[in-house]
Parts: C-alpha cells; structure tokens; sequence
C-alpha cells in the first residue's frame, strides 16, 4: 500500500469515519444482542433443511454403500473427492487472510478474518465428512488411516498420499479451530460483559476464560496470535499441496503432473477469496456493516482473486502445453479428450469461469460494484468445482487402455450428498453470526485513532 | 397312489421296523408319500414352511403324530446312503478336493470334463484331457456348475400344477399306455433333443418295440441335422465331418464357427491354434480364410475374411469348388463385393495345400454348401488326412424315427394321444410357423420332462424334473463316436428329479430300473458282446474292472467309430437362383452366451460378455454399419449405454429389440440369436431380450431374406462390458503379419521404450529367491471364446452383478477379453486380448493404498488383503490396467441357500465395500505348495494351474515359476514375441503378452509382405499394428460409436 506511510492512524482508510471503541461495539455486538432480522430465520430454516437432506443422504450411503452414487470402473472417484477437494480450497481464504496478512500487517483484514476464518472451520468440517465417508467401509476408514499402535503390529501405508491427507487436513482443522478460536476470546469477554441473559452470560463466560483486557493477557494474547498465524502461515500452502499429491503422486494421464502443488495451492486461494466475498457481500447488505468492511475491502479482495486466478488459468494454459509437449501419446490424448471429449461441455465451462468471467476483475467498477462482483464469485465458486470435476473424471475415464474406458454419471444422491454439506455449511455459518461477532470488535478498534493515542503523543 | 391319507401313513411307518427312530424321524418325514401328503392335505400350512416360527410349530404337531405312530413299532427305513463316513474311501482327505471324469451333454454331444468335488459338492469343472475330445472345456461346461445349484431348477414333479410323487406318475405312464398298447403305440410319440447316448437309444428302441406304431421325433434348435441330411442326400450314408485341423496347411470355413460351435469344438480350437503357435523359432502357421455371414470367434483368428450374406455363401462355394475343378460344378455370378480374385487366390492356395488343405461348411449352412464342400475336400485328397467323414452320432431308429413336422401335422390331426416330450422345450425354441404350442394341446397325456418347469411344461399335464448331469448317471458319444460316460457327483438336490433313463423306463418293461441298473446292464451286455481293450492294449479281466476304468477315466477306449469312404456325391444341389443383391437378409445363431435358450437362466452366461459386441443381459439385433445407414438407424451410443430399438418383419411376423451395429457384419443382412425372450425360464432369464423363434420358420430355419427393419423410434438400455474398441494407435494388442515376423522376430518390443531398472529410481532389479509366479497370454491363440471368464467366475466366488449394474460399469469379471477393431469398418482385423492382473513387481496400486491393503508377496504377487480394505478405491484408479473390482453394493448373494453350495470354500465371498482383483489363483497355489512341501520338493512345472488356464481350449495362458528356467513360461518369456503391456510406465508386469502373428496371402494382401526398415525407433505402434490409423479412427466413429 503506497499510501500506507501518509496515514496517520495505520489502517484507518479501512473504517469508515467518525467511529469510536463504543461505535463499534455497539455496532457488532448489537447484531448479536439485538432483534434477530426475519431474513436470518429464513436463511437458517433453508440451511438447516438442506443439511437434513444431508443427514438422509449419509444414512441411506451407510444402509447400501457407496454404489448409490455414479461410481463404477474406471471412475473410482466421483463427486465425493471433488467436493472435499473443493470444500477444503474454500477453506484456505480463511487462513490466508488470518495468518498471511497478520504477518504481513495488512489493516484491511482485521473486519473479514473473523468471518472468512469461520468459514474455514465449517468448510473444513464439510469437506471433511467425505474422504470418510466415501470409502467402502467408513467404520474402519475413521480410525484404520490413523496411525495407532494395535496388536497386530499394523501400521497405515505411509508411501500412501492419502495418509499424508490425513495428517495434512487434521493438522489444519486443528490449527484452524485454535487460531479461530484464540482470536475470539477478547470478543467473548465482551460479548460477556454485553449479554443480557444470564445463560448467555456464563456461557460466554467460559469460552471467555476469565479474559479481563488487562495489558498481561492482551501482551500473550499477541503472542500466541503470532504463533499461530506462523504455525498457519506453511499450512496454506502444505494442504492443498499434499491434496494435490492425491492426484500427482498417481500414475494418470491428467494427473500425474509436478506442475499441481502450486497450482492447487492458488486455485484453493482463489476459490476461498471468492467464497469469502459470496458470503461478505450480502452479510454486509444485511447487517448493514458498510462502515466495516468499505469497498476498499470489497476491491482488495476482488484483485486477489483476479491475482490467484490468473495463476489458476496459467496452470490450464500449462497443462494444455505439457500435454502437448510431452510427445506422450497419452498425455496428449488426456487434454484432447477433456477439449473435445464427452465431458468437453465441463471443460469448456470451467475455462469461462475460470480464465474468462474473472477478467472482468481488471476493471475497478466492477471490482467495487457489489452485484457484478457477487456475480463473477459465483461464477468462480462453479468454476473451482468443475475444475476439479474435470480433474477427477475426465482424467479417471479415459486412461491407458481404450477397452476399460467408461463414463461417469453422477446420481441423485451424488447432488443430495453435495448439497447436504451446503446445507450443514449455511447451518454453520447462520448460528455463527447470531451467537458470535462476525467481525472482529477488538481488532477493528485498532483502527481508530483512539487505539493510538499513544502514538500521537509522540508524534506530537 | 393319489388317496393317501394320515391313516396310510400310519399303516406304513407302523409296518416297519428299526432301532433308529428318531434319527430316521427326518427319512420317514421326507418320504415322497408323506411330503404329497403335507402338501396336499394341508396346502393352507404350505406357507409355515418357510416361516421359521410357523415351521417349528407345525413340525411340533407333526412330530408328535408321527412319534405316536411309531410308539407301535421299532422301525428302519432302507437307508441308500448314509452322509458321514464311517470308514471314509481310501486316500479321502476331508477338505481336499478330488476329481471325476464325468460329461456334459452339449447338444446331445458329450463334453469330456473333470468335476472337482469338495466334501461331496461338486464345485468346479475341469476340462478331462486324458479324452480324445478334452482339453478344454466349453464356456457351458464351466457355468454348469451354477446350474446344478439354481435354485429356479424345477423341484417337484407335476400332474396339472399339483406336486405328485414318482411312483404316481409311473402309474399313470402305465394306465396312459394300456390303452397304446391295443393300437400297437400309434398314439405314443417320443420327442427328444439329438441323443447319442447308446443306453438311451437302446432304451427308446425297446420302447419302441414294444410299441411298433410309436415315432421318435428328434428336434435341437441349432443341431447337425442338415449336415447329415445334406451329405446322406448326396453320398448315400449318414455321415458327418470331423476335423483334423493338425494336418491343415489352409483352411477355407463356408460359414463354420469350427472353433466356437458344435461338437468337436475343444478339440478344433486346440488343434488349429496349434499351428500357429510359433514357438522355438517356428516361423510356419496355418492359413485361414473365412467366409462368413455373421461376427464369430472363429472369423476373429481369420487370416482373410469375407463378410458376405448366408445366402451368398453358396455363390462363393461353387466359385471355389469350380476354380478347383469340381465334377459338376458351375461357377454362378459372385455375390456382390466378392472378386474374382480373391476366389483365383483362394483357390489356388487350396490346390497348392492339396492334402494339407480342408474346406469347411457351417453347420447352419444349406445342404449344397455342406455337399460342396464334402465335394472339394474330395477333390483336394483332404479326405482322410484333415478331414475325416464319420457316421453320424446322433442315435436313430431307422424307419422309426420322424422330423418335428410330421409331429406337429400328427397332433394337428389329433392322431398322437401320449406324448413324451424328454429334456426339451418345443413350445420355446420351436420355429413360429409350426404353430407347436397350438397342436400341443390337441394331446390328451402330455409329459414333460427337464431341468426347468419351462414353456412347455406349463402345457403339458405331467412335468418330471430331470436330474442334472452331474446328479446322474448317463453316457453319452463325443463327435468321432467315443463313449464318455457321466457319472453323478451327488444325490440329485430335490428328491423327485430323476434320470431321462428313469423317465423313460416308465414307458418300458421295467419301470422301476434306475439309471445306474440301466447303464450298467447295457454295458455288461455290450462288455459280454464286444472286445474292448485298454488304453495300453491289455484285455480287461472282468467286467468290474472294465467299468471301473470307464468310471475312472470318463470313457471307453475304442468305441470311436471308423471314417468312413464317401463315393462321389450323387449330384451337388443346383445353384439357387441368384439372390437378389438388395435383398435384406435375416440369420439366426446360436446366441454366444446361452446357446438356444437352454441356459438362460444361468446369471454367470448371462452376465458373460459375448464375445463381439461384449453385451451382458441381451440379445441385440445385429447389422452392418452400412445396412444400419441404409435403413436409417443410429448406431448405439455407447456412451449412454443406448441403443436404437428396431422392430424386424419376415412373412409378417416380427420382433422388436435393440439394435447394435456391428462393424465386420455383412451388409444385408440382420443377425438375430436365439435364446432370449424367454416366459418361463426362472427368475433371472423370464423376460429379457427378444424371442428371435418367434419370426423362424421350419423351411429356413437360420436364414431368410426378405426382411423389413423398421426403427420404432424407441431406445433401450443394453449393457455392454466395453464402450471403446478403437485402440487409438497405443501399442496394446501388437501384432505383425508373418513376414514382418520373420524378418524382425522382437517386433513387439520395439513398439515402446522400456526404461531399463538402473534408468529408474528403483535401481536395480529386486531378486525373488523362491518362486517368481508369472503368467504368459498367447495373443495368437486366444479367439475370445469367454470359457476363461466363467472358469475364473466359479474359482473364484466372483458374484453377479445384474444387467443395472453392468450399464453402470460396475461388472465384477477378474479377467476380462478386450476386443479391438483395427482398418475398414466393413471388414476390419479384430484383436482378442485376455486382461487379468497383471501382478505388477513396481505396482503402481501397493504405494496409494493408505492401509496396505495391498501388498506384494515374496514371490512376486499382488497380494489383496479383503479384511484390511476400507475401500478407497485409490488403488483402483491408479492401475493402468483398469482390473481392480470394487463392490460398490453387496453383490455375494449370502441369503440363497443353494447359492453357496456352488462356492468355492478356497476363496473368500467379499462382502461390501471391499476391493477385489485376479490373484494368480493364489488358493491353488498354495494348494500344490502344500502338497511340494509334504513331498519335500519344490512346486513342479504344470502342478499350479490356474482356473483361465486350465479351461482355456486353445491354451492361451501359460503360468509358473520364472525362477525355474526350465518352466515352460520361462521358455516362453525368452520368445522373440514376448511383450509387456504398458511396460513403459515402468510397472514390470508379470503377466506378459505373446505378440499375434497372422498370416495372410502375399496375393491378396501385397502389403503384409512389405518389411517396414527397422529403425531402432520407439514410436508407437509402428509396423502393422498401427496400419491404418485413419481407418481406425473411421471405426471409433461409428463402428463403436464412442464420441
């Protein structure tokens, strides 16, 4: 930010003027102690309906087993890898914006990383009902994949990259949850403080643990925020990574490239930026938190997206010239097929999405103008999804011997599994904003001159 | 018999006497009297049977009648057999499976097989290769076994729907034939498939003794009738062609699936692919040339084929016979798309062979296609040397013994008043002209049986169920004349079924012989008039010791007939007015999984993929692409597992199924298969496909021109196991013509680049100390005959998915026959390639798996650990392979109880979520293992046999120990032809593949001489397996119709 040094207050173009500490929180905390907006309960009730529709979905997958989906052979996976693929890169906004931008000091996250941690978590939670519950026999797959010293002397197969998943997507719910939760305490304490009911009270009471705000607690609070925006900081980059190994690490035409670490870490962000504005976009429309996140955040946001994306759409560029370049006649046959195969249709859409809509992006209208922006985040939210969809299927259905080729079609409850997990993620994220501060109370009051007075003091 | 009541009951268990009462409680409830009896007199508890509560109480009441009953008297029942051993057989090992030479009667042929028995159940089949005709076994043979156990096999005998016991029905064969026998039997008719058994004809022949007037009426679906016809026309004796494709140098086929079809078939695949074989620097093969008028295995190994119209075979016969100078033979004008110089070469090549050459017709063919060809085999010298012309083994009374026709117009005519109908299903599989099942009724005692309460039981007033082969005791003539004889494996499953000797002894002097009385005594008479010899030439002492060793071996030495002289032919049938070049045809076959219908219901042939077209659950209407343009019908979308559905009319009656467009197929011309279309043929078959019977007549029995095919605008779900048969120019099936072979025998390894151990990061090589299993497929003599697939489907407990879940892609098949088209779509080259896990030693399915579920064994396997797998189906995707079977559903049927009578004890049953895959048929290897170990040897080259391998008729597949480098698959892995599939993706398969070799006439294909410079190149599919490439791309298009 070149501007960054002629501000007074650091960060202060990132709150809309004229707040002050109480503003604020009566501002943040009011949504909560509040009336509760009519279009909350309706959003809730669409949310948590969709996440029984979810609940059946598994029931019925435990009762029969994974051939209700459109699984078959060749494509061995389906919907269920590409929607914990797509769930788990959802989720790296999150952390990109809480520990990356921390450490780079960037002001403008500190009203978006609440939420966009939040989502995190419940994207997390989502994608991680599927690589379970996708296997032949979720009762073993919960604990078999994890290393525990049994009788038998029976070890996972450590030169599997679906048991470096494992460690890599525990860690970073883990992870995810503390740092979600370590920068949530001072904001109980208010919320404590706030809440009228007395069950509210000891409830935030508890999770507050005994935070009183005085210098000790803020000087530990910085430094295990600190710690954990560097524990975090690898993981954006290392989950995604060790997802992609799921793919590279295999011996497929489509999959088999070096070229899918980084370009899965950049789509996860990318996707992750888009779902964090899908989400921002009407929050803020309904909770009326223009104050708080202004349109530089809107704009800020849409250029990472446009940044990450255009290294998404290299990575297709890249794919499309190895197959060539490769002079393999089954490299080259993968990326002729997913242009002009039976799933050409997927392909294409996911370059619109993808490598086209987002370009809109360079123009800063657009970028600060909430219904197209809304619209091209959609647009990627798709794209991310088919793009792994073309990855998974499209690699899987057609490999070495043109007599095992096969087609994929998803099944009614391949849709009703995917939109149950919508369902449990909207559930999530509705209880979020009633009960806990959607934005950040303290680390917005940073933002204020008041929060440096200090500084002013010397200054002057 | 038909009054019994509780009273009887009582009389009978009182009268007899034992000390074991309460153990033979469950004999004396089980006696057939007693259960007519439960079943009659109380059919409203008919349902408690299978209510376990319900059951037991009823059981409570019956008990205590019957106790009450036998307080009176200490009773034993005469006990036949007694199921624990006292003192068990000499060298029974409880747990180890022993093997017994039986046969399957195939058309009223005998199959030679080995039947393994396991603790008394017999639960595989081997092919018996000590028989002149084994070898091998057929796809039937193998599913047999599922037959025996299905439980839809019909379980009671019937009077008019209502169950009667045995000896009611002998009663009333007796009272039915008081009043034949004052007409001398000139209402009796015996109606019966081909029957070459000589005990059964000796017992039809006294039957028909005793009736003078009686008729026998012999009809099978798809038999040798007209073969024998035709050639007694002509030549004066019944005789019918047996091959001897050893001494063939060149082969012309007129229409004749020899290796897929008929009696005989084992043995002509092996000796035919024997001569191509190419082993130890052989560099001769034998030619074939095919001329065909629909896509058969056969046609697949054919070196030239000429896909022409059934009714054209006959214009390129004479043309042949004609070049080849036969006595009274006129070429025609040749069909259309025939040259005349594809006739000269053919022709020439032929004379050239002299001897060495042979002529085959189809047995499906017209009678002067079947003379022709007698007539130039004649004419060539191949009589005596590849040809031999036996007298036909299908038992006849002379004088006695009647056509279908004539039945029918005698029931028309109300002159048949007992009709037995033995192991047949006229009302099915009889031509729609006959009007069978209309006629059928005009009989006043109608008696059916067969394995199945089929069509025509249900018209008929008395159904016997019949014993299974392997419940019985029978004999039965291979195609040369050889008696095999058939033993029984176990006590028939259901108490009533009975031996086809047993029903027909009804109709005799002595009703009451059973089988084994009957076939024994025929055999002390035959042993008292004959001398018959052992195989080593000794004379036998006794008779007993005779009988043993035919028991033993599965057949008498010295019962093949002699050949027999054929003068020249009286007069070859005149050619038939030219038929009209656009005139659409219709052929009927055999259908290639349940034959005429007759093992329809028998889910592992229902779920085989046939082998052309690789469709499941179906049968299809068949057409060429062009004919298919013609008529303005879309080729199958593969894709979308649809196919247009199409109504065919002939002589105004026509049937409606999917269409399936089949490249290589004749244009006119529509193929339909029997066997389907089924009302009353079990759970699984009732129902499925069409009934090609219904649009058959009597006077052109397989093929007719003069169709309409008409689109009904309709599409169908039809399961086929492969979507995609264009290779895409990968190097998988390699192939070379002769002299590309013979210049550059390693062809085949240049195709791809195999990186070499110390290229990879795995460095050198990992050395196996013990036993290194290894598995080698000879492409060049597989022909896609599917026994593999069964064999492997009923070793290895590999469940049956249904049509749903095929046309899902979900089929279960551990080892799989991929078929590959390659150049023009109106005749292009077609490439077998059985594909089984290829047991890679760098498994690229071992490192994904997360719970090493899947792991290699000191000894080079693959092994898969079902109770470890939690089913990620990781390892499935990343086999380049594609052979890893998922259980998405619980496909093991673990409910039906006669179901797991069938399964091999040796093999796990897998259950949901679990992943499975071919595993060299580690049960056997361990089987020898042990028995190595007890003997304190290594395992002996040939003593592991796996199921493909042993079933295999060509003997394609070769296993054992590479370490051994006597073994004969060492010997083979050193053979120029060698090749790995994918072996550049650095996997190192175990499972290598011997390159195919064909052979064509340098005159008609000038370009298979051509020796392409060998540059040294990796390129793929260079030389002539990648010939064509645009040819081949034609065929994706709409031959498989992919995109």
């Amino acid at each position: 930010m070149l501007d960054h040094a002629k501000e007074e207050v650091p960060g202060a173009r990132y709150l809309a003027p004229g707040h002050n500490f109480g503003s604020i929180s009566d501002k943040i905390a009011g949504i909560i102690t509040g009336r509760t907006p009519f279009s909350w309960f309706i959003g809730f009730l669409i949310g948590f309906s969709v996440l029984q529709l979810l609940l059946v979905s598994i029931t019925y997958l435990l009762f029969k087993g994974t051939g209700i989906w459109g699984l078959n052979n060749p494509v061995g996976w389906g919907f269920a890898i590409i929607n914990f693929v797509w769930w788990i890169g959802i989720g790296h906004a999150g952390t990109l914006i809480s520990a990356i931008l921390m450490l780079f000091r960037q002001h403008w996250r500190t009203s978006i990383n609440r939420a966009a941690e939040a989502m995190t978590v419940f994207a997390v939670a989502c994608a991680a009902i599927f690589p379970i519950f996708h296997t032949g026999r979720p009762w073993l797959a919960a604990y078999w994949l994890l290393p525990y010293p049994n009788t038998m002397a029976l070890w996972p197969n450590f030169r599997s990259p679906l048991i470096w998943d494992v460690f890599a997507v525990s860690t970073y719910a883990t992870v995810s949850i503390v740092f979600w939760y370590v920068g949530l305490i001072p904001d109980l304490a208010t919320m404590r403080d706030r809440a009228k009911s007395p069950i509210a009270q000891r409830l935030y009471g508890l999770f507050a643990l005994g935070w009183r705000g005085s210098a000790l607690h803020w000087q530990r609070y910085e430094t295990a925020s600190l710690m954990l925006a560097g524990l975090s900081t690898p993981l954006v980059l290392s989950v995604h990574t060790v997802v992609s190994f799921d793919f590279a690490v295999s011996v497929i035409p489509g999959w088999h490239a070096t070229i899918f670490p980084p370009y899965f870490v950049a789509g996860a962000i990318y996707a992750g930026f888009a779902m964090v504005l899908t989400l921002m976009i009407p929050m803020r429309a309904i909770y009326g938190l223009h104050d708080f996140i202004t349109e530089r955040h809107i704009d800020n946001m849409a250029k990472v997206t446009l940044a990450t994306g255009l290294i998404v759409f290299y990575g297709y560029c890249m794919e499309a010239f190895f197959g060539w370049y490769s002079a393999n006649q089954f490299e080259q046959f993968m990326i002729t097929n997913r242009m002009n195969g039976p799933y050409a249709g997927y392909y294409w859409a996911l370059i619109f999405c993808n490598g086209v809509v987002p370009q809109l992006l360079w123009s800063k209208k657009i970028r600060t103008s909430v219904l197209p922006l809304f619209g091209v985040c959609m647009a990627v939210n798709v794209g991310m999804w088919l793009e792994r969809f073309v990855i998974v299927v499209t690699s899987l259905h057609r490999d070495y011997l043109p007599s095992s080729w096969g087609m994929y079609y998803p099944t009614v409850w391949d849709w009703s599994t995917f939109i149950g997990t919508m369902g449990l993620f909207l559930t999530l994220f509705y209880l979020f904003i009633r009960v806990l501060p959607m934005i950040s109370i303290f680390e917005v009051r940073t933002l204020t001159p008041a929060a440096h007075a200090k500084g002013d003091g010397h200054h002057g | 018999m038909s009054d019994i009541d509780l009273s009887a009951i009582r009389a009978r268990l009182a009268s007899a006497s034992g000390p074991t009462f309460w153990r033979s409680l469950d004999e004396v409830a089980e006696t057939p009297e007693f259960q007519q009896y439960l079943q009659r007199e109380f059919p409203e508890n008919a349902a408690e049977w299978s209510d376990p509560a319900g059951r037991r109480q009823f059981l409570k009441l019956m008990g205590a009648s019957l106790a009450l009953a036998g307080v009176t008297g200490c009773t034993r029942q005469p006990t036949e057999h007694i199921v624990p051993y006292v003192t068990p057989p000499e060298g029974y090992v409880p747990g180890k499976t022993q093997l017994f030479a039986t046969s399957m009667p195939r058309d009223g042929y005998a199959e030679p097989v080995l039947a393994v028995s396991h603790h008394g159940r017999p639960i595989k089949i081997e092919p018996n290769p000590e028989h002149p005709a084994g070898g091998g076994t057929s796809r039937y043979a193998q599913a047999s076994i599922l037959g025996l156990y299905d439980p839809d096999r019909s379980q009671s005998l019937t009077y008019r729907g209502e169950i009667r016991s045995f000896t009611d029905y002998q009663a009333a064969m007796a009272g039915a034939l008081v009043a034949q026998q004052a007409v001398g039997g000139a209402g009796f008719r015996i109606l019966t498939g081909t029957i070459t058994s000589p005990t059964l004809l000796s017992q039809i022949e006294a039957v028909l003794n005793i009736y003078p007037e009686a008729r026998w009426i012999q009809y099978e679906p798809v038999g040798r009738d007209g073969v024998v016809e035709a050639l007694a026309a002509a030549f004066g004796q019944r005789v019918e062609p047996v091959l001897s494709l050893e001494n063939a140098d060149v082969i012309l086929s007129l229409d004749g699936d020899f290796m897929d079809c008929g009696p005989g078939e084992i043995r002509n695949a092996r000796t035919f692919v024997d001569r191509r074989r190419l082993e130890n620097g052989a560099t001769t093969m034998n030619r074939l040339y095919m001329v065909e008028s629909r896509t058969s295995n056969t046609g697949t190994k054919a070196d030239h084929r000429l896909p022409v119209r059934a009714v054209d075979v006959d214009g390129v016969a004479r043309a042949v016979a004609a070049k080849l100078g036969v006595a009274g033979v006129a070429a025609g004008p040749l069909p259309p798309k025939v040259t005349q110089a594809w006739i000269d070469a053919v022709a020439a090549d032929l004379q050239a062979a002299g001897a060495k050459a042979l002529v085959v017709a189809g047995d499906q063919q017209s009678a002067a296609v079947q003379v022709l060809a007698a007539a130039m085999n004649q004419a060539l010298g191949a009589v005596g040397s590849t040809v031999n012309y036996f007298p036909s083994q299908a038992a006849r009374v002379e004088g006695r013994t009647g056509a279908l026709g004539e039945l029918v117009g005698d029931m028309a005519a109300g002159k048949v008043d007992l009709l037995l109908v033995l192991d047949a299903n006229p009302v099915y599989d009889t031509p729609v002209d006959l009007g069978f099942a209309d006629q059928l009724q005009k009989v006043a005692v109608r008696v059916h049986a067969g394995l199945y309460a089929d069509e025509t039981a249900e018209l008929c007033q008395w159904h016997v169920p019949l014993a299974h082969y392997l419940e019985s005791w029978s004999d039965l003539r291979a195609a040369d004349g050889t008696v095999s004889i058939t033993q029984p494996l176990i006590n028939p499953l259901y108490d009533t079924a009975r031996s086809a000797h047993e029903v027909l002894a009804a109709f005799g002097d002595n009703p009451a012989a059973t089988a084994f009385e009957t076939l024994k005594g025929y055999w002390e008479n035959a042993f008292g008039a004959g001398a018959f010899t052992a195989p080593d030439g000794a004379a036998f002492a006794s008779f007993d010791k005779f009988w043993r060793r035919a028991v033993h071996d599965g057949f008498i030495t010295g019962t093949a007939a002699a050949p027999v002289a054929l003068g020249a032919p009286a007069a070859v049938p005149a050619a038939p007015t030219a038929p009209a070049a656009d005139a659409l045809e219709v052929t009927f076959s055999a259908d290639a999984s349940v034959h005429d219908g007759r093992f329809a219901n028998n889910p592992w042939l229902q779920e085989l993929p046939k082998p052309l077209n690789k469709v499941t659950w179906d049968n299809v209407i068949i057409m060429s692409p062009r004919t298919a343009e013609a008529l303005g019908i879309a080729a199958q979308k593969m894709t979308k597992y649809q196919a247009t559905v199409a109504t065919v009319t002939l002589n105004g009656r026509s049937v409606t199924g999917p269409v399936w467009v089949q490249v290589g197929h004749p244009d006119q011309s529509v193929n339909l298969q029997l066997g389907y279309g089924r009302t009353r043929a079990g759970r699984v078959a009732t129902g499925i496909g069409y009934n090609a019977n219904l649009v058959r007549r009597s006077t052109a029995p397989f093929f007719a021109l003069g169709a309409q095919v008409q689109a009904t605008g309709d599409t169908y779900t039809i399961a086929s196991t492969q979507m995609h048969f264009n290779m895409e120019q990968r190097a998988v099936v390699r192939t070379a013509a002769l002299p590309v072979y013979k210049a550059e025998p390693t062809f085949a390894q240049h195709m791809t680049h195999v990186p070499k151990y110390e290229d990879t990061l795995h460095g050198n090589e990992w050395q196996y100390d013990g036993y290194k299993w290894g598995m080698i497929i000879d492409l060049n003599a597989c022909d896609g005959c599917n026994a593999c697939v069964v064999a492997c489907v009923s070793e290895n407990n590999i469940p049956v998915v249904g049509k749903q879940q095929v046309a899902t892609g979900r089929e279960m098949h551990w080892i799989r026959i991929d078929r590959y088209y390659e150049g023009d779509l109106d005749n292009p080259t077609v490439h077998d390639q059985p594909l089984t896990c290829m047991q890679c030693e760098n498994a690229p399915c071992e490192v994904v798996c997360p719970v090493a579920a899947t792991v290699h064994n000191q000894e080079g396997l693959n092994d898969m650990v079902y109770n470890r797998c939690v089913g990620t189906r990781y390892c499935a995707n990343n086999c380049p392979y594609k052979v890893r079977r998922f259980n998405f559903l619980l496909y093991a049927d673990w409910d039906t109880k006669a179901l797991k009578m069938a399964r091999n004890p040796e093999v796990t049953v897998r259950s949901r979520g679990v992943m499975e895959k071919c595993t060299y048929c580690v049960q056997r290897i361990n089987s020898a293992r042990i028995t190595a170990k007890v003997e304190d040897r290594r395992i002996r080259d040939g003593e592991v046999r796996t199921a493909c391998q042993s079933a295999c008729p060509t003997q394609a597949i070769h296993f054992g120990d590479l370490n051994d480098p006597e073994s004969r698959v060492a010997r083979l892995r050193k053979e120029p032809r060698n090749y790995g599939l994918l072996e550049d993706l650095n996997t190192r398969p175990r499972t290598t593949y011997l390159a195919a070799v064909r052979n064509p006439n340098p005159v008609l294909s000038p370009e298979a001489a051509h020796v392409p410079a060998h540059g040294g190149g990796h390129a793929p599919a260079t030389g002539a397996a990648g010939d064509g490439s645009g040819a081949s791309g034609k065929a994706a298009e709409s031959g498989a119709a992919t995109h």
